[in-house]
């Protein structure tokens, strides 16, 4: 019996490197530095609509009813336009990565650590912003940025931003806390009552605190870390590590815990605050001196796109002043239509969500896809590319 | 007559009927198939994978032949710990559902009134009836070290953690365990039971002589389930593990942005698991089922 399994074990074996050896020819090269690949944006002008679009969006991003009847801007478009919308939601961005690279959808909002895996994996087309009348009112702090534009090529129209907040409890903190320093320092004390971010891009949070407490690393963008400068950011996860109750990834276990005491400081989203503070203000959100990590997304259009009409009036529609504002209030962040501000119903919220502050902003830094050519444009170095960024949070959370 | 035994179906009947090698083929077809097709090939395939590489920027498969995934698997020595972790939860897991499980099984098979057994059956169920994210939300808020049920009862609780994990996966594995237990204690005839008895054995002797011996093929199906459950499971250990991570987390954080190094520890919780079941070959446990 025994011999029988080994000769199913070795067969298998055998059959399974046969094949890995067979399709190494087939194999592209990998370690190639990325070059902006060659594609050319749609001349217009926009025409009839094609009949029907396919949308991958961020949840709260293509509300067309099903969530909650009265939330639906996906159905006026429809009327408008004659695209019939197929809209598809997605968790993180690497499941939104994931989908648009098997295909079939027309456009995607995409964050700044997927972008430019997009527009490299040349899955995605540059966009004619004079099609978008709209464009011209998108807050200028959004435009031409390294996560929607390459080479001077714009690949997508800003959709909306928000700052990775510090968020505590108020019950333990009276105080508003104004450093992140709680979060990282050996003697901080809230040890065991820490929630940072659980996913790789977080080792920039850890950039943005090393700027300001070791300037001698010189780091100038988060997401652009030489292998000193990553290995320096690793170490203060590391030092962080005790101080972690638990690391989160569902911003509602998140609120959870910081409304309970459980967490007292954490890093998260405006929403999550809201969230936790539902009954009662249980929970505050700020945004500490040394700055923060943050999200901008970008509309973009799949490269292959049968349907370019369509996809152009979504662009111009889902950024127009009063869906801009409604999607703002849904999910809760800053919109990129400066007209939008005078049309949400909370008359503060542009205040609340500091859109029209660009003060704000310069502190805060968007998620970005770190590439093997460092960002921030030094040429002497290579970067740490995001797939080591993956592996070393990998192996500092199984440590 | 003879315009029936020419029929096609006669003939072909006739044609098994010679031919008993066909015979067994034919019915196995299907079964084979889907044997192979659903769970051969996919973990041919996810060991194929294990041995590619991606393109360090989009993420994309490399069909290049590569060891460097399990070379860094069992080199850094995160994924060791991990790894043992993980094992140790899964033993913690099995060795607490296997004490749970022997008086609770003994009890309903042996001691309970027949009229009653349906109802134990039923009742030692009740936890698979719930959605699995619901009753580990539960567990979560029970654990909770501020204003968690537990805190606030007792004062006391230990947490979120490794505690916590192995609890919750007890809990939410035991059914398989009693459940084979059970059957197993229920088979046992009562006259070898009596016969030790009449013999001059306790019953603290007739159980480790006689019914331990008698069951422990089904102690065995049970641990292979709680022992396999634990082994794979990454959500638990999310919402009530605190920081801790298990080998499915690493899976889970991987897959998307390195498919192969995915796979490479996918291929490891394969791997223990074939040495385990392997140990329970050798017991000769699996050949009295």
């Amino acid at each position: 019996m025994r011999s029988r399994w080994l000769k199913i074990g070795a067969g298998l074996t055998v059959a399974g490197l046969a094949l890995a050896g067979c399709s190494s020819d087939s194999g592209s090269s990998s370690e190639s530095s990325p070059a902006a690949p060659e594609a050319s944006a749609f001349a217009g002008p926009v025409g009839e609509g094609e009949g029907q679009l396919s949308v991958l969006a961020w949840p709260g991003y293509a509300e067309d009813g099903s969530t909650d009847p009265a939330i639906d801007w996906v159905t006026p478009f429809e009327e408008q336009t004659g695209c019939q919308v197929d809209v598809k939601t997605f968790g993180t961005s690497n499941e939104a990565f994931d989908l648009f690279k098997k295909g079939g959808y027309d456009v995607v909002s995409a964050s700044g650590d997927a972008s430019l895996r997009l527009v490299y994996g040349d899955l995605v087309q540059p966009v004619n912003t004079s099609l978008v009348p709209n464009y011209a009112d998108i807050f200028p702090g959004l435009k031409d940025k390294q996560w929607n534009t390459v080479d001077g090529v714009n690949y997508g129209i800003p959709h909306g931003r928000g700052a990775n907040l510090l968020l505590y409890n108020m019950e333990a903190q009276t105080e508003e806390p104004t450093s992140w320093k709680d979060m990282w320092e050996a003697d901080s004390p809230l040890a065991g009552k820490v929630a940072p971010y659980d996913d790789a891009i977080y080792i920039a949070d850890a950039a943005v605190y090393l700027m300001a407490t070791q300037p001698d690393l010189g780091i100038t963008n988060p997401y652009s870390l030489d292998q000193t400068q990553f290995d320096a950011a690793i170490a203060l996860l590391e030092q962080q590590k005790p101080l972690v109750g638990e690391y989160w990834a569902d911003y509602a276990k998140q609120a959870n815990g910081l409304a309970t005491g459980s967490i007292v400081q954490g890093q998260g989203w405006q929403l999550t605050a809201n969230t936790a503070n539902a009954d009662d203000e249980l929970v505050g959100a700020t945004k500490p001196t040394e700055g923060a990590t943050g999200w901008s997304d970008t509309w973009m259009v799949a490269k292959d796109t049968a349907n370019v009409n369509c996809s152009y009036l979504w662009l111009d529609y889902i950024v127009s002043p009063e869906v801009n504002a409604q999607i703002a209030e849904y999910f809760g962040e800053a919109p990129a239509n400066e007209k939008s501000c005078a049309l949400t119903e909370n008359e503060d919220h542009c205040a609340q969500f500091h859109a029209d502050t660009e003060d704000y902003w310069t502190n805060v830094y968007y998620w970005t896809t770190p590439t093997e050519q460092c960002l921030d444009g030094r040429t002497d170095v290579t970067c740490v590319p995001y797939k080591d960024w993956v592996a070393s949070w990998t192996s500092l959370r199984s440590s | 007559m003879s315009s029936v035994a020419s029929s096609p179906v006669r003939r072909w009947q006739g044609y098994l009927h010679r031919h008993g090698g066909m015979r067994i083929a034919g019915l196995l077809a299907l079964p084979m198939s889907w044997l192979v097709l659903l769970y051969i090939l996919p973990l041919a395939m996810l060991f194929v994978t294990a041995f590619w590489t991606t393109d360090s920027f989009t993420g994309e498969l490399v069909r290049a032949f590569t060891t460097e995934n399990f070379q860094r698997l069992f080199t850094d020595p995160a994924y060791i710990t991990v790894a043992l972790r993980t094992l140790g939860v899964a033993v913690a897991v099995t060795l607490v559902c296997l004490v749970l499980a022997v008086p609770i099984s003994l009890f309903m098979a042996r001691v309970a009134s027949p009229r009653w057994q349906p109802l134990l059956i039923a009742l030692m169920l009740t936890p698979l009836w719930a959605s699995y994210l619901v009753k580990v939300y539960a567990w979560r808020v029970i654990f909770s070290p501020e204003g968690g049920v537990l805190e606030s009862t007792f004062g006391f609780s230990p947490g979120f953690g490794w505690v916590a994990v192995v609890v919750v996966l007890t809990y939410l594995w035991l059914p398989y365990m009693i459940l084979p237990v059970y059957v197993g204690m229920q088979n046992v005839p009562q006259s070898l039971l009596d016969a030790s008895a009449d013999l001059g054995a306790s019953s603290a002797k007739t159980f480790r002589r006689v019914l331990l011996p008698m069951v422990f093929p089904s102690l065995v199906a049970g641990s292979i389930f709680t022992f396999s459950l634990s082994l794979g499971d990454y959500i638990t250990v999310q919402l009530v593990g605190g920081k801790a991570q298990m080998l499915g987390n690493v899976v889970y954080q991987s897959f998307s942005t390195d498919l192969p190094f995915a796979a490479a520890v996918a291929s490891m919780t394969v791997i223990i698991m074939i040495g385990y079941l392997t140990a329970v070959r050798r017991t000769g446990a699996l050949d009295n089922l």
